[in-house]
């Protein structure tokens, strides 16, 4: 059976490498300082999706991503990767959002994307770390959801069997379609960009970036809607101003502290089993590792 | 994220040649592929935007996962059951991610489902890729085959074939034997036509780099009662028949992830391609020469990861309170690993921009007939692939294995341990010098051009670029030594004594390949400012180097030859 498969993707800053200079002075992000890059568990998730469509001839693959006008640049990467599209979610009102406000808007722009068989998404985000939006959406859309996805092992009669990655071992499980499935950094990594699809696809370009492209370039989007990359306003996707943004966002920042890891007590053991055995019961009883 | 393209700056340098411009637009027959392919270029920036987008994928591909399984592989190593030979988890992973980023047949046609780059972007993918992983660049640099496969097969047997490499079909060269190694022409493999005009192959192929591949180019005896290369016709053998199984691979000391393989033909179906008897004289020879530039590549590749990883050590490792690379034995070591990257990096592409220049008039030929002019342009630049693919190949080799030993040395006591991957660079490197043609028989295919003039003709075209400023010093250094070398050139071809100028080959062809790169690195350094260290530190070596060689040649006696068993 042909799918429509929606991807949840974030662009977000990479926070995997940060220097000094991550932090701004008021506690929030300096996304000046880190580049811009495709959320990682975000293309476990969409590397799930491809192998679907690829079981699933006729089926789509559509990114879905919440930001800045910029976030066109994931769906890109994403297209590139062998998505056959995607939406940018983007206007001022949403600025500002938590989890609630986030996966309302998403959840409304899924509502207007219609006819949709199964999302998938990263387990979480590494800017903020919740794991909230994806099961949120699901809620919102009245869905079932399966989260710590590892590996889609099957669709078939409606149902899609998924095998989760838990602290203490795997589960696998059965859910109706549709439903919202997040996906583990565990899960198969993605796919490279394709050096075909990036030559065939690198000028597709969302409303807001045609405006500042050659003519030429411009004129060539504009003849092929293969590489109109769609973009969203809060109206278009008829959501409500007080669910959105910081009016729909109860969650309130007081402060942000600065923690540095620093050594301070250090511990000599010597080199014989029962002490590092001792050690690492410890450890575990104290939930430090395990 | 490592990305080994855009961390390194010297590539792009590289690639924003200025006769780009012109293979470009020969290659994309003024872009008019555009409208047959969306993924064509639409003019030269838009070309030149593609080469590097997709340097960039190489790039990362190979900073991630092919340079993270490169450890792993060469533990593993490829391996050998039921007749097949097994390549290692990391092979396996890192065919895969190639093939899916679709950077196989990277300069075949579009028509059959390449990406048809010039051969200057798809040489420096190579020059990449084995950065990462040296032993997996044999195996993914074999697409090189089907490049003669293109240009000497038919229509149908492109058809049938370029294709699945495109797809990420893998292929390999069958051409050496138990009793034919270096001297090709005693290819004995039975080729045999049944009645209904069909081949079949019989015999005993070794050494064969990824011998087990998909699609294999066959060098066989065609015509029975002959002993010489006039006998040897090239044939295609496509596994999916069968008939071909690997009875051993061989236990290397490096490139281990690549299986090298000793294979039985037991009348095993083939296709002829091209025409009988051409085998070695024409086909053999264009495949040796694209894969000489591969070597040159690879070789390239290793003294960028070997520099790199010197370099690395030294700037981390503390010694008498202070890390190592501030004591000048140390930062000279460095600066000459660097000057001799730089230098045989230049000298590879001045290479691969001839043989795309050549190669390009050729496939022009194809289809119409080239002017008077585009003849003479092909000519010209055919002559300097030529000359130049064996200098690359011979010197870029030995300056590899210069590079992976000093990397050892820097390293010190640790270097000698298998803790560091500059072990592995040392046995990996040491390959690039031998196979493809050894730097010994590198030097017998330059020598002809240090006697028929075409490297004196470069030196001048060079020198003629004119160089001022602090390159100015440098340049008059060099028209000094070309003034040695042209001396010496003279006083050993003047004895006409076959045997004394085969003695001062390899003398003649380094001075010659020295002066080349340095002159090379001066117009780097003339048009991206931070060649200059390199130039001077290349120039330098390379005029004591001059200065060595004509004293010896000077010096040297005739009669002295019999001392060294020159008969």
């Amino acid at each position: 059976m042909s799918l429509n498969i929606i991807v949840l993707a974030k662009q977000v800053p990479d926070t995997r490498n940060v220097g000094k200079d991550a932090m701004k002075e008021d506690g929030t992000i300096n996304r000046a300082a880190l580049p811009a890059i495709f959320n990682p568990e975000d293309l476990n998730a969409l590397e799930q999706a491809l192998r679907l469509k690829e079981a699933n001839p006729g089926s789509t693959v559509t990114l879905l991503t919440m930001g800045l006008p910029r976030a066109a640049e994931i769906v890109r990467e994403a297209i590139y990767r062998g998505a056959d599209g995607g939406i940018v979610l983007t206007d001022r009102p949403f600025g500002g959002a938590d989890t609630l406000a986030t996966s309302y808007s998403l959840a409304q722009a899924v509502k207007k994307f219609g006819n949709y068989d199964i999302i998938l998404g990263g387990r979480q985000a590494i800017d903020g770390d919740t794991a909230q939006v994806g099961p949120q959406i699901a809620e919102k859309l009245g869905i079932p959801q399966v989260t710590y996805a590892e590996e889609i092992l099957g669709l078939s009669d409606g149902k899609v069997t998924v095998k989760r990655r838990l602290e203490h071992g795997v589960e696998t499980v059965v859910a109706p379609l549709p439903c919202v499935v997040t996906v583990n950094g565990s899960a198969a990594p993605c796919r490279p960009r394709n050096a075909k699809r990036l030559m065939k696809y690198k000028n597709a370009a969302s409303p807001s970036e045609m405006s500042k492209l050659p003519q030429v370039v411009a004129d060539l989007v504009a003849a092929h809607p293969e590489l109109q990359i769609k973009e969203w306003g809060a109206a278009y996707v008829e959501a409500d101003p007080e669910q959105i943004g910081l009016p729909g966002s109860p969650t309130k920042v007081k402060t942000v502290e600065n923690v540095v890891f620093t050594a301070k007590e250090s511990r000599r053991l010597d080199n014989d089993d029962a002490q590092i055995e001792e050690l690492v019961k410890e450890l575990i009883a104290n939930h430090t590792i395990g | 994220m490592a990305n080994f393209y855009t961390d390194n700056p010297a590539l792009k340098h590289h690639l924003n040649h200025p006769l780009m411009q012109k293979i470009v637009a020969l290659k994309e027959r003024d872009y008019t592929d555009a409208e047959k392919f969306d993924y064509a270029p639409r003019d030269f920036e838009d070309a030149m935007d593609n080469f590097d987008k997709v340097l960039e994928i190489v790039g990362e591909i190979c900073g991630t996962t092919i340079a993270d399984n490169a450890e792993s592989v060469d533990h593993q190593g490829a391996s050998c059951a039921d007749g097949r030979a097994i390549y290692a988890d990391g092979t396996v992973e890192n065919l895969d991610v190639c093939r899916k980023a679709g950077l196989m047949g990277m300069s075949m046609p579009r028509r059959f489902g390449g990406l048809n780059f010039p051969i200057t972007p798809y040489i420096m993918a190579a020059d990449i890729v084995s950065r990462a992983d040296t032993g997996f660049e044999n195996l993914w640099g074999l697409q090189d085959c089907a490049e003669t496969l293109y240009e000497f097969g038919s229509e149908e047997q492109r058809a049938k074939y370029i294709p699945r490499v495109c797809e990420g079909e893998t292929m390999s060269m069958d051409l050496t034997e138990p009793d034919a190694g270096s001297d090709l022409q005693s290819v004995m493999l039975k080729a045999t036509q049944k009645e209904d005009g069909t081949w079949v192959l019989n015999g005993v192929k070794r050494f064969i780099t990824n011998g087990d591949s998909d699609i294999h180019l066959v060098l066989a005896r065609s015509e029975e009662g002959t002993k010489d290369g006039r006998g040897l016709s090239m044939f295609i053998y496509d596994k999916r028949n069968g008939g071909v199984t690997v009875r051993r691979i061989e236990n290397k000391m490096g490139i281990k992830g690549s299986p090298t393989c000793e294979l039985v033909y037991k009348n095993a179906p083939a296709e002829l391609c091209g025409s009988r008897r051409m085998g070695l004289i024409k086909y053999v020879m264009a495949l040796m020469n694209g894969a000489r530039l591969g070597i040159a590549a690879q070789s390239v590749g290793v003294s960028e990861l070997a520099y790199r990883e010197a370099k690395q050590y030294a700037e981390e490792r503390r010694q008498f309170g202070k890390a190592i690379i501030e004591f000048p034995a140390v930062s000279e070591m460095l600066a000459i690993m660097k000057a001799k990257l730089d230098a045989s990096r230049s000298l590879l592409y001045e290479c691969a921009r001839a043989v795309d220049m050549y190669k390009v008039y050729e496939d022009i030929a194809r289809e119409r007939k080239l002017t008077d002019e585009e003849r003479a342009e092909m000519k010209k630049y055919s002559r300097k692939a030529d000359a130049l693919t064996p200098m690359a190949k011979g010197m870029g080799s030995e300056y590899c294995n210069q590079n992976a030993y000093d990397c050892i040395q820097i390293h010190g006591g640790s270097g000698f341990m298998k803790d560091y991957a500059c072990e592995r660079i040392y046995r990996d490197a040491r390959i690039t010098s031998i196979y493809e043609g050894t730097t010994q028989l590198q030097v017998v295919a330059a020598i002809r051009h240090v006697t028929t003039g075409t490297y004196a003709n470069l030196i001048e075209e060079y020198a003629a670029e004119g160089f001022s400023g602090n390159l100015a010093p440098l340049a008059e250094k060099l028209k000094s030594m070309t003034e040695d070398y042209l001396k010496a050139v003279e006083k050993v071809t003047a004895a006409n004594n076959q045997a004394y100028l085969d003695f001062m080959a390899r003398r003649l062809v380094e001075m010659a390949g020295g002066i080349i790169m340095s002159y090379l690195m001066l117009m780097d350094a003339k048009t991206t400012e931070s060649f200059t260290a390199s130039a001077t530190v290349y120039t330098n070596l390379v005029q004591a180097e001059v200065a060595k060689h004509c004293d010896f040649i000077n010096n040297f006696n005739v009669e002295e030859l019999a001392a060294y068993g020159v008969k």
